[in-house]
């Protein structure tokens, strides 16, 4: 029996699940009926295609499903996520199986984290027109114009933080008429900035001093030669930090 | 937006958050943590490893007698993919050669390489989607390794290995928990940005199951930094690593002495098989996520079919703890678009809270997952304190509001960006009302068991990361296993490189898939699947009958059309 505490919170969904309400879409400029709630992902599924290029994590961390479409009244060309973009009535999508592009090579260590870089592996860059087309473009809503303009002027910390989201779909560099690309110049920043500008941590220095100084030594041959009750004891009666 | 039948549960959290908020701030536990008794009982009767019909014996190949997890069981005894007969001619003139092939793009698979550039020797890289496309990518919360000043990896060692229940070997624990300082400077000189103090002192959190702060993080995107860091860090060495995409390994070969010296791959895009000869081979294919065991919605990425311990199985090499999975306590489950999608346990590690419908504590936050795991299913099922999510799921709440009034205004929008964009789609701010939670099918903590050199019973075949099998014992802790495929994949690119630089292998063949043909027939064994999946299917079943009308003029066998791993979540 519920309680009436429960009853007062009414936490039972009234009367039975709904059957889900369909939606006309163009997959690929095919019409297809498929769930209203689905995600653009499930409808490609749900039409009966196998998906190999445009799916990867299927949870918005990869960049796998860049999707382009269009909808029904509007000129604008919209991009997202098919994993996470849900279908609308008229929908008309594909996927990207990939992006072609060139990425530059480079040895990290001979690097420099600032300007001169950028110059040397994508000047590309400069051709930024300040459009701001890339921005919209992004499914993560990232200021995909302002860290690339922060490429520009050599601010590396400033890549870094604005870039931190990106999945590297590549719909910005897509659709960008300068024909940068973006996301490339993110992960090059990144990377300057987590070897570079990063603050050192002297504790970690300090224990990895002591593990070459063998200080745990004799500590884990100890933990090694236990049994295991000996083990789970002292396991169990370990203080915790808060 | 919740619907509004979870109003009232809603309320209910809210009114008991001022009064657990005080309880978080006290510095003691907020709930008492399990005895072991208490641990095991709930495991017993809650945890879906020890459910009717979860495991099912495995009548041939190295484990034989053994129980496995049903699911394992069935991808074990099944079909090879490829007909060895008509494979001859790529047998004696292969495909591809190189002194190392890793098979799988992860993160254990892109340090592997990296290590073997460094020792002078070339590599490929065959992976099954895109490079990157991981589980390797998702990981959100962090990885542990015992930096802090209060830590030790002593102490790293015993909770991994209580985590683990004291059955993991200690010899590769002693290994992760030793290396996982020197990870975090190596990955740092490749130039991934950890959370830091402003003194440059590195963050750390709490995880399920650890005595000290020990979670190193990226935000909540460390997958994605630490794999697009090691990617490009690939990329950087087009002469040293080639890598073939689309191209999943489906069966390894053997030579003359039974060594390992290659694989076949089949090739998504054109549906070929091609052979690699190799000197040395390392699986770094992952885990098995995607085969939805027991219909669990899961976290795993769209490749996570386990690929590795069908190959390995097939060619001789011994499991281990394949009797267990790990259901990670904070999955997702409302709205059903997301149902599956992990909930990083960091956000447990900030200090927010499972409560039960009225708003109520009922477990320690931080009890190792298969404990919280098993405690949040007694919640929704024994209990009947669950959230009805109007899709046949039921859940809990997990209380992420209360972290900003823990770490002040911004905190959670700073460090959880991934998790705030994710039920923002869904018109749902969680730094303002809770999020539903329910056990998502998360880790294979066990594998092809390997040795501190990464070897398998099988000499030139190497293991590491997800889909090795040993270290975690049967329940692997939070940020172990970002740590795991750091520490292994770096070493077994290390050793394998070496050994091939020595290694005399011979001409590659696939007796053993006629062998294993052979003892399952003889066995008895009667199925219609083929193994690898590879990837599982979401076409409705109505549309897939259709499709396999088909089947007479596909390639062999091919595994996809045929899958039948399509239950769970349609996500
Ligand atoms: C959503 C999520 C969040 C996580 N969060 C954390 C966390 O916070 N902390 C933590 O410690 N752990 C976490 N984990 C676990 C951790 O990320 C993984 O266990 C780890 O990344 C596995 O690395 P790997 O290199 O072994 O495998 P993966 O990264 O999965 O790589 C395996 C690769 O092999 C490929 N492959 C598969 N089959 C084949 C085949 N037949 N042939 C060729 N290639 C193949 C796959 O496509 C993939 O590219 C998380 C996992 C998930 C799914
Ligand atoms: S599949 Fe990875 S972002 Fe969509």
């Amino acid at each position: 029996m519920k309680s009436a505490k429960a009853e007062a919170h009414g936490q039972t969904p009234a009367g039975h699940e709904p059957q889900p309400r369909m939606v006309t879409v163009l997959i690929m400029g095919k019409r297809h009926t498929v769930p209203e709630h689905a995600t653009i992902m499930r409808a490609i599924e749900y039409a009966g295609h196998q998906i190999i290029r445009g799916a990867g994590c299927r949870e918005g961390f990869c960049g796998a499903c860049g999707t382009i479409y269009r909808l029904p009244g509007d000129y604008k060309i919209h991009t997202g996520l098919a994993c996470t973009t849900l279908v609308k009535e008229g929908m008309s999508l594909t996927q990207v199986p990939a992006v072609p592009m060139e990425k530059a090579i480079y040895d990290l260590e001979k690097l420099t984290p600032d300007v001169t870089t950028i110059q040397q592996l994508y000047p590309v860059v400069f051709r930024c027109v300040a459009c701001n087309t890339c921005s919209k473009a992004c499914p993560q809503g990232l200021k995909t114009m302002d860290y690339i303009q922060a490429a520009m002027r050599g601010d590396i910390a400033m890549i870094m933080d604005l870039s931190f989201d990106c999945v590297a779909c590549g719909l910005c560099a897509l659709r960008c008429p300068a024909e940068i690309v973006q996301h490339k110049v993110g992960i090059l920043g990144r990377r300057l900035y987590g070897r570079y500008l990063s603050k050192h941590s002297q504790h970690l220095d300090d224990r990895i001093d002591e593990m070459h100084a063998g200080k745990f030594d004799a500590e884990y041959a100890t933990l090694m030669s236990m049994a295991k009750d000996e083990l789970s004891k002292l396991y169990y009666a370990r203080d915790i930090e808060a | 937006m919740y619907p509004e039948y979870m109003a009232g549960s809603l309320k209910a959290v809210e009114a008991t958050r001022a009064k657990r908020l005080e309880l978080a701030k006290s510095g003691q536990p907020v709930f008492t943590p399990m005895t072991a008794e208490e641990r095991q009982d709930v495991l017993n009767k809650f945890h879906p490893d020890y459910a009717p019909g979860a495991l099912r014996t495995v009548r041939i190949g190295p484990n034989k007698g053994e129980e496995l997890t049903t699911e394992v069981t069935e991808i074990l005894e099944a079909h090879s993919m490829v007909e060895p007969k008509l494979m001859d001619i790529h047998l004696t003139k292969p495909d591809y050669e190189t002194d190392l092939l890793i098979i799988g793009g992860g993160g254990a698979g892109c340090w592997a390489a990296i290590e073997a550039a460094r020792n002078g020797v070339k590599s490929m890289i065959a992976t099954k989607l895109r490079m990157g496309d991981a589980n390797t990518m998702m990981s959100e919360g962090g990885m542990q390794a015992a930096v802090a000043p209060a830590d030790s990896p002593t102490r790293h060692y015993l909770d991994a290995i209580g985590g683990g229940h004291f059955e993991n070997k200690p010899e590769l624990v002693k290994i992760l928990t030793e290396d996982g300082p020197e990870v975090v400077r190596e990955l740092e000189k490749l130039g991934v940005i950890w959370d830091k103090m402003d003194d440059g002192s590195m963050q750390v959190l709490h995880g399920g199951g650890t005595s000290r702060k020990r979670m190193v993080s990226c935000r909540d995107y460390i997958g994605a930094i630490i794999m697009r860091t090691l990617m490009d860090e690939v990329k950087n060495h087009p002469d040293m690593i080639t890598v073939r995409e689309f191209e999943p390994a489906v069966e390894l070969l053997l030579d003359e002495k039974g060594h390992c010296c290659g694989a076949v791959l089949y090739s998504l895009d054109t549906e070929q098989f091609l052979t690699v000869r190799a000197k040395s081979t390392i699986i770094t294919s992952g885990g098995f996520g995607r085969l939805h065991i027991r219909g669990f919605a899961t976290t795993n990425h769209y490749g996570a079919t386990g690929d590795g311990l069908v190959m390995a199985y097939r060619a001789g090499a011994k499991l281990k703890f394949m009797d267990s999975v790990q259901y990670h306590p904070t999955g997702a489950v409302f709205p059903e678009q997301i149902a599956g999608f992990l909930i990083t346990e960091k956000i447990r590690g900030a200090g927010g809270q499972p409560v039960n419908k009225n708003g109520e504590l009922f477990v320690f936050p931080r009890e190792p997952r298969d404990v919280s795991s098993a405690a949040i299913i007694r919640e929704c099922t024994e209990r009947g304190m669950g959230i009805d999510t109007g899709a046949s799921r039921t859940g809990i709440w997990l209380d992420s509001p209360i972290i900003d009034m823990l770490h002040g205004e911004g905190y959670t929008r700073h460090h959880f960006p991934a998790m705030v964009r994710q039920f923002g789609q869904f018109g749902i701010d969680i730094v303002k009302d809770p999020m539903l939670i329910f056990p998502s099918l998360h880790y294979q903590n066990g594998g092809v068991e390997i040795d501190g050199q990464c070897q398998t019973n099988i000499p030139g075949l190497f293991v590491a990361g997800e889909a090795s099998g040993g270290v975690h014992g049967r329940n692997r802790l939070m940020g172990n296993s970002v740590l795991d495929y750091n520490v292994f994949g770096r070493r077994a690119g290390k050793i394998a490189s070496e050994f091939s630089k020595t290694s005399k292998i011979g001409k590659p063949n696939l007796d053993h898939v006629v062998r294993y043909a052979k003892e399952m027939s003889d066995a008895g064994v009667e199925s219609d699947l083929v193994a690898p999946v590879i990837l599982p299917s979401y076409t409705p079943e109505d549309v897939k009958l259709q499709q396999l009308a088909r089947l007479g003029n596909t390639p062999a066998r091919h595994s996809m059309l045929r899958s039948r791993i399509s239950r769970g979540d349609h996500k």
